[in-house]
Parts: structure tokens; sequence; C-alpha cells
């Protein structure tokens, strides 16, 4: 179901300086594309730069069949693709990679003493399972998708936690708090311009230390990721991490794009490619670099 | 009609259409995209008698009309590929060679032997030219006595043919030819990717794990056709041409050079389709230009009019 097509941009709006959200109809059908997806498109029919370049699927429209990507202009390639019109084409490979798994429609069990579990739905009695989803900056763009999808979920409620480093760099804050009355927004800036002034994973630290939270999904940073691995091991709770390498060919054929994962046995490690055996990948699976 | 048909060390290609190994994986990636039994033949990505992890990454990056890589022949062994890739492989009308590398003479003899106890194989395509491993690759490939000597292991522990993969980074490549023709090569492969670096800025410290890397795509396309010219007029094999082949312009650029068959790598990272998209555009040359053969093409830019 992944293709290779010529696409037409629908709209492209700069939403945040230097941020923009582009939406083009969609090759694929929507309802198949796994939030966490990416799709690998070029910036332009150049040679310089050459390759194409990697984006998360940041929203769909089901009932357009469209896809959303939300980017950051970081250097040449995000700069050409800014320029880019109601009705210009470009190619689009995607959707890519796996996806976030989201919760079973089940409830949570904790045995006691034990290390939580989601468990499915007939052997346990009912809970709500409680979700973070931590951002950063741009690091938002899958979560939207993945809150798009989770907000139709049953017996969940959504903690969604943004850092960004000040205001003027918050993105799809109003569209997240009218997605679903369950999701509860938290904010963290590192000017203090807006909500906490400080790092996002503290908020998270806070929430994780109450026992209030289940099952953490983050994308963002390393830096920042590492700490939300860090903080997810100390309390035991799970939790997914969407990674980013630089690409080749974007579907697992040159393995260009390796992260170090842990092997199969104790103190091994085994390279795991981004853009197929991720970009989403179990917390506990990444071993981080220094 | 015409006809695309090449044979090249006894083996016959439907079309001169390859790709490039170590950019197509195994081609399971690549089969959404692309019809498998459209191509000429399939290079797989380099295979060693045991197991490879490759280099730390990052392992590639991109720099002006082209990438340096450094994987590292990352790859699960000769074991694995037999049992769990090429029974795959096998269910295409598609000739599948296999790139093969190794650390000493030995083991490029002991890897040939094992893989010419497989089923559907169509040919070897001996690597000694990887710029990104410590230990065999280069070494081999830029002393024309030592290449002749991976040749003839090769030779004589194989009745497949054999494909000499040669590297660029050589003062004169068409000796390292003449010598692993000398010692009984098939066909010759070139080129393999150019010696190369990119240093971070901000880090100040070079940008691939691996320090250097090989350069690929466009920006290596006129030293590749070079290369094909030089060998061509110096040695009688059969070649296959590339390196920056991007469109069925530049695969014709090759042919008329003197290459026989043309492998196509990094352009599948731009264009998964590039393959087919550059099988159509040389039919569509031949066609518009009346030449019933591709193969009265080949060298044609050599003959002095
Ligand atoms: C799976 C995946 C999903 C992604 N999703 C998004 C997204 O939804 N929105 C978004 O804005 N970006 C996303 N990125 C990052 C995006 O691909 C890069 O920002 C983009 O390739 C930069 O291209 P450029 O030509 O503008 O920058 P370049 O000129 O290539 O680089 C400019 C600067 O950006 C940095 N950079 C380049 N590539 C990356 C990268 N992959 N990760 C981090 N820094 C990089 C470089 O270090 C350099 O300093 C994603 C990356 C991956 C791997
Ligand atoms: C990511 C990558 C991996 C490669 N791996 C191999 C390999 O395993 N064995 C080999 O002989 N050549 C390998 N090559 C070299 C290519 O087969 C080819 O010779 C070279 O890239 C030049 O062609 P191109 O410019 O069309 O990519 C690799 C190239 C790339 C870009
Ligand atoms: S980008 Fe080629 S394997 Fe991931």
């Amino acid at each position: 179901m992944t293709s290779y097509n010529t696409v037409n941009i629908t709209r492209q709006d700069e939403i945040a300086p230097g941020f923009y959200l582009l939406s083009f109809k969609s090759p694929f059908s929507v309802h198949q594309a796994q939030p966490g997806q990416f799709v690998y498109l070029r910036c332009d029919n150049t040679y310089d730069p050459l390759l194409p370049r990697p984006f998360s699927i940041a929203m769909v429209d089901g009932g357009k069949n469209e896809v959303a990507i939300l980017y950051q202009v970081v250097g040449r390639g995000t700069a050409l693709l800014a320029q880019k019109k109601e009705l210009d084409r470009f190619t689009v490979l995607g959707p890519l990679g796996r996806g976030f798994t989201l919760p079973p429609s089940g409830r949570l069990f904790r045995p006691k003493g034990g290390p939580k579990r989601v468990e499915p739905l007939e052997s346990f009695p009912p809970s709500f399972l409680r979700i973070a989803v931590v951002a950063g900056g741009v690091g938002i763009a899958p979560l939207f998708f993945l809150l798009q999808r989770l907000k139709d979920l049953p017996d969940l409620t959504i903690e969604v936690l943004i850092g960004v480093r000040s205001i003027k760099q918050l993105l799809l804050a109003t569209e997240i708090k009218s997605l679903s009355p369950q999701v509860k927004l938290h904010l963290a800036t590192d000017d203090g311009s807006c909500g906490f002034h400080g790092s996002v994973t503290e908020i998270l630290a806070t929430l994780l230390k109450a026992d209030k939270i289940d099952l953490v999904y983050a994308c963002g940073p390393e830096a920042m990721l590492k700490i939300v691995a860090e903080l997810l091991t100390k309390h035991n709770v799970p939790g997914e991490v969407s990674l980013e390498r630089q690409m080749g060919c974007g579907v697992g054929a040159c393995l260009s794009c390796v992260c170090k994962a842990k092997g199969e046995r104790e103190n091994s490690f085994r390279y795991r490619r981004v853009c197929k055996e991720g970009p989403v990948f179990p917390v506990q699976e990444i071993i981080w670099e220094e | 009609m015409v006809d695309l048909t090449i044979e090249i060390a006894g083996l016959r290609l439907k079309n001169p259409v390859i790709t490039a190994s170590g950019t197509f994986g195994f081609s399971q990636e690549y089969a959404p995209y692309v019809d498998l039994n459209r191509l000429g033949a399939i290079t797989v990505k380099g295979i060693t008698l045991l197991p490879r992890s490759g280099n730390p990454p990052p392992r590639l990056v991109e720099t002006p009309a082209g990438i340096l890589n450094a994987i590292g022949l990352q790859n699960p062994g000769v074991d694995y590929f037999a049992a769990s890739i090429l029974p795959y492989l096998s269910q295409f009308e598609v000739p599948v060679i296999v790139n093969m590398a190794g650390e000493t003479v030995e083991e490029y003899a002991v890897l040939a032997n094992k893989l010419s106890e497989l089923n559907n194989i169509a040919a070897l395509e001996v690597n000694i030219s990887c710029p990104n491993v410590e230990k065999g690759g280069l070494q081999f490939g830029s002393d024309p006595a030592a290449a002749a000597e991976v040749t003839r292991a090769v030779k004589n522990n194989t009745s497949l043919p054999v494909i000499v993969k040669l590297s660029p980074n050589v003062t004169r490549i068409e000796t390292v030819a003449q010598a692993v023709a000398q010692a009984g090569a098939d066909a010759l492969s070139l080129i393999n990717t150019i010696l190369g670096m990119a240093i971070d800025l901000k880090k100040r410290r070079p940008v691939l794990g691996n320090i250097f890397g090989g350069l690929s795509g466009p920006a290596i396309k006129p030293v590749a056709l070079r290369a094909v010219w030089q060998v061509f007029e110096e040695v009688s094999l059969p070649i296959i041409g590339m390196g920056g082949i991007f469109t069925a312009q530049d695969a014709l650029e090759f042919i008329m050079a003197g290459a026989k068959a043309v492998a196509v790598g990094t352009a599948n990272f731009i264009n998964p389709r590039a393959t087919i998209d550059i099988l159509e555009g040389i039919e569509n040359y031949l066609r518009e230009n009346k030449i019933k053969r591709l193969s009265d093409l080949v060298g044609a830019a050599h003959c002095k009019q």
C-alpha cells in the first residue's frame, strides 16, 4: 500500500515563524496510514540538494484523503519546500516505516508490585488507561496524527505535554485543545513566555512520580528523548519514541539510517533501521549515545 | 521492436539495466515500487562469509550532487543469505548477481565455493573496491597483483561467471583491469565509490562515524565514464558501467563509452522507479533513432568517423 507518486499541494501556510503546515492530496488511503509513519519527499527536482527529505505524517483528512506535514525550515531542502505554493507538485514515497502502537482497546491491569501491563478487555476489570504524549518543538508533528487516532478510542485519558523555546514557536495548541475533552494540555517554555518555565521533561517527571501515567509516546530532540527514556525506566512505565536519522533510500535497502538498539543477548547490540523497524521504537530497546 | 538483449560473460540479459550492489538491498524493499521481472539483473548487497554489523553511524551524508556512505558491508552473512534471501529472489525471472567480499584471499575463495553450491545464482561480482572496511576491500583493489590473486582464488572455486568490481581510487584503472583479466575474470564492473569525507562545522569533527566514506551519485559520473572509456580501449572484457547513472541519457553515454550493461545505484534513493524509467528511456532512444540492436551502440563513441 506504500506508493511512489507525484502529488499536488492543496495548501501551505506558515503557522509560526519558520514552521509550515503543508497539505497534499494523498496518493495512498489515509485510513491505512499509521501515526508515526513518514513520507519521503523531494523538496525540488535538483541534483543539489540530491536526496528526498523525511517528514512525519502530521495530520490526515479522511474526507478529502489529504495528508499534511508540519515542518521547520532548517536548511536548503526545507527552504525550497517553503517556497512551494498551492498546485505545485512534488514526488512522495510512502507511507513508510513502523508507527506508534495504539493501545489495545482494553483496560489497564497492574498486578500487585509487578510491572504495569496492558491486557485484553475480557480478563480484567475496567479502568482508564492514562496516556502522556510528550512533544519537543516540531516533534509534535507525528504526535498530532497520533492524537487524531487516540481521541476516538474508549477509556483513555490523554495528557499532552509540549515543550517549546518560546510561545512564538507553539504549534497546533488550539487544534489539540479542540480535539477532545479527554485531552489535557500542559505547556513548558525555555524562556518562560508561557506555561511552565523549564523543560517539558520536568512536567513528565512530576506526573510519573505521582503515578498518574501508564503509557508514554514521545517525539522531539534526541536529548529530550533520552531523558524521557531514563524517566520511564526509573518509573517502570512503558513508552514509545520516534527517532530521526539521516536517510538514504527511506525503504530499508541501504542501511544508512541505523540506530543502536539492544541485541538478543544481554549486553549485546544490533543496528536497527530507523526507516524500517522505526522511526518509532519501544523506549527500552534503544541504546542512547552519550 | 528493438533488441535490448545483451550477453555478459555467457549470461544473457533481457535488457542492460542492473541494480548496483548495496543500493537495492535484497530487492524486497523495492518490490512495492518496481516490477522486478523487468530488470536486466539484480545485484544484491555485498555478502561476506560471516555476518557483519557494519560501521558506527552516522553512515551517510549528502554532498553536492552526491552522497558519501560508510555502511561498512553490514550484511547477514552467506548462510542466512542462502536460507532466507535467495529463495525469495528465485521466484523472479531475473538473473541474480551476488556481490561478495572478504578480508583475506582465503575468505574470498571459501565464499566463492559456498555460493557456487547454491542454486539460482547467475554470477558472482567480486568486490575488491569497498572503501569502507578496515581489512580487504580497497587493499585488494588498489594493487594489481593482489587484485589478480583474489580473482584467481575466486575463479578456482567456482564455475559461475566472475565479474570483478574495480575501484576508481587508483592511478591507472586500466592496469588493474588488465591484471584481473589475465587472472581469468569474465567481466568487469566499474566503478565503485570514490573515497571522500565531510566535516561537521558545529562539532568540528568528521561527519561520518568511519571518517571516510565512498562518494556516489551524479557528482562521480564524469569520473566513472572516463574509467569505462579507458578500460574499454585496453581490455576486451565486457563492462558493466556505473557511477551516477540517473537518466537514460546517462546510461547511453556509458554504453557508447563501452559498457555492455549499466548499473543504477544512488538514483534508486531519489526515484525508486529509476531503473524502469532508465530502461524505458533507452528503449525510446533506440526506437527514435532507428537503432535495431542495443549491442550496436556499445563503444560507439570510440569509432573515429
Ligand atoms: C523519520 C523522520 C521524520 C521527520 N519528521 C519531521 C517533521 O515532521 N517535521 C520536521 O520539521 N522535520 C522532520 N524530520 C527532520 C527533517 O527530515 C529534516 O529537518 C530535513 O531533512 C532537513 O532538510 P534540509 O535540507 O532543510 O536541511 P539540511 O540542509 O539537510 O540540514 C540543515 C541542518 O538540519 C539538520 N538536519 C538535517 N537532517 C536532519 C534530521 N533528519 N534530523 C535532525 N536534524 C537534521 C542538519 O544537521 C543541519 O544542521 C524528520 C526526520 C526523520 C528521520
Ligand atoms: C549505500 C551504498 C552501499 C553500497 N554498497 C556496496 C556493496 O555492498 N558492494 C559494492 O560492491 N558496492 C557497493 N556500493 C557501490 C555501488 O554499487 C556503486 O558502485 C556506486 O554507488 C556508484 O554508482 P551510483 O553513483 O549509481 O550509486 C554501495 C553504494 C552505496 C551508495
Ligand atoms: S534509509 Fe536506507 S535503510 Fe533506512
